[in-house]
């Protein structure tokens, strides 16, 4: 996947009013077959699998003893007792290992990273591009559901989930008919690739963590932000230390920041308030959508939002206000109504 | 790539245009093609003194924030503030909207210091081998 096709902005801006097509068959996939009553799947996930009916995905995480982020991970449920897991490249090996050593009752636990590609259709006409290709039914699809579907021979998987807030699709092909589809979709002249550079714009524009970036295993899911991804309701490997850092209270918390100029906060800019240094910045770009830079990083105080902070490196000082998230607002992702 | 044959020009990329006692100055065409989009310009203000080789302004794209030297040294007589609003413009025509600032030359000598068209044809194929 390069940083850029035609430009990160012309890129960025056409997923934001048309369809975008990215090339994410760098990223892990695992097939579980596992019973939740017979194994001990729940724990090693903090997503609620018992309460997930089948055709759902959901967002979550594979914590750490500590509470750190081994990587943060979708779940499909594609059958009672049958399961993909789809994780982040770079961590994908480390996950596995873990998954295989703290596993037990699983019927079968297969790393098909190798050999499932993934293909992600994101933008306001992305449906509209797949009615053509696999028929009506990819409208009935809600967001965070999946369904299987007829495509170039093949039977295969499409959710409607993405990472960057507009409607749009992933589609998980094998490898070998990657090429294949990557032609098919962009002969359509609605479609055109994005590179890295965009895909990086579009998810800081909604507030989304990069695994890596922004969390790691040494950021809890309380510090970044992201409890809500948590289901309190069971045991799973992390679930003490993040009770303790609960009742405890003093921690880092991740903040989103919009700058009051055109100038971008960068990766490790300190975040000064009141004349202190609070933190460092984790994400930062100027926002193609906004007109404005934008960011997001850890600080030890409260802030409260609406509040003023100013982001520094040497002679750069950038001023800036905290706000939440998503910076942008008019995302197509959750539009209940696809016409 | 294009490079004007008026114009003179520096290892870091950027280009000066010495009219008499004055000169324009900017980033070159390969200069703003390796940055990609730019989103913003920290320009030189009116009044402020440059060094030639010694940082004058910055300029951000979606990717990087990258220091500009002066290909001179001098005054600064003035910035072009159309890049405020509108950085892209440097995307656009890197020699002519795009230009960044005007200055009055210390010392025409330092021009001796400086690529002509031909010599930076060479440096920038060179870099790309």
């Amino acid at each position: 996947m390069p940083i850029q096709y035609s430009g990160i902005i012309e890129e960025h801006n056409w997923v934001r009013k048309y369809a975008g097509l990215f090339d994410i068959c760098h990223m892990g996939e695992f097939m579980v077959q596992a019973d939740l009553a017979k194994s001990n799947f729940g724990n090693l996930v903090t997503i609620n699998l018992e309460g997930m009916p089948k055709g759902v995905c959901r967002y979550g995480f594979m914590l750490n003893e500590q509470g750190g982020i081994i990587d943060d991970l979708l779940v499909y449920r594609i059958d009672k007792a049958e399961w993909m897991v789809v994780v982040n490249a770079a961590t994908s090996d480390g996950d596995f290992a873990h998954l295989k050593k703290h596993f037990t009752g699983a019927r079968s636990l297969e790393n098909v990273s190798q050999t499932l590609g993934k293909l992600d259709l994101q933008g306001p006409l992305s449906a509209d591009v797949l009615e053509s290709l696999v028929g009506a039914d990819i409208k009935n699809l809600k967001y965070y559901t999946f369904s299987y579907f007829n495509l170039l021979g093949e039977k295969i998987i499409i959710s409607r989930t993405g990472y960057t807030g507009e409607l749009g699709y992933e589609l998980y092909m094998p490898n070998d008919k990657i090429p294949q589809l990557w032609d098919k979709l962009l002969s359509d002249k609605r479609v055109k690739p994005i590179g890295l550079g965009a895909r990086d714009t579009l998810r800081l524009e909604m507030g989304y963590s990069l695994y890596g970036q922004d969390i790691d295993k040494n950021t809890t899911p309380l510090e970044a932000g992201l409890g809500n991804f948590i289901d309190w309701n069971k045991e799973f490997i992390g679930k003490s230390s993040l009770l303790k850092q609960k009742q405890n209270g003093a921690f880092r918390r991740m903040i989103c920041f919009l700058a009051d100029s055109r100038r971008s906060p960068r990766h490790n800019y300190r975040i000064i308030y009141k004349d202190r240094d609070i933190g460092s910045v984790t994400s930062g770009s100027f926002s193609p959508s906004l007109g404005a830079g934008i960011g997001m990083g850890y600080v030890k105080d409260q802030i409260t939002l609406g509040e003023q902070v100013t982001l520094s490196e040497s002679s750069i000082s950038i001023n800036a206000k905290v706000t939440h998230k998503p910076f942008y607002k008019n995302g197509s992702a959750k539009s209940g109504e696809i016409k | 790539m294009n490079i004007p044959e008026n114009l003179l020009y520096t290892k870091d990329h950027e280009w000066a245009k010495i009219e008499g006692d004055k000169a324009t100055i900017g980033i070159t065409d390969f200069a703003q093609h390796s940055l990609g989009d730019i989103t913003f310009i920290d320009l030189p203000k009116p009044g402020a003194k440059v060094e030639q080789s010694k940082w004058c302004a910055t300029v951000e794209s979606v990717k990087a924030a990258s220091d500009v030297y002066a290909p001179l040294s001098g005054e600064v007589l003035k910035a072009n503030t159309e890049l405020t609003n509108h950085p892209e413009l440097v995307n656009k025509s890197a020699y002519d909207a795009g230009w960044f600032a005007v200055i009055k030359i210390a010392d025409l000598e330092e021009k001796n210091k400086l690529m002509n068209s031909v010599q930076y044809k060479e440096y920038v194929q060179g870099l790309s081998k």
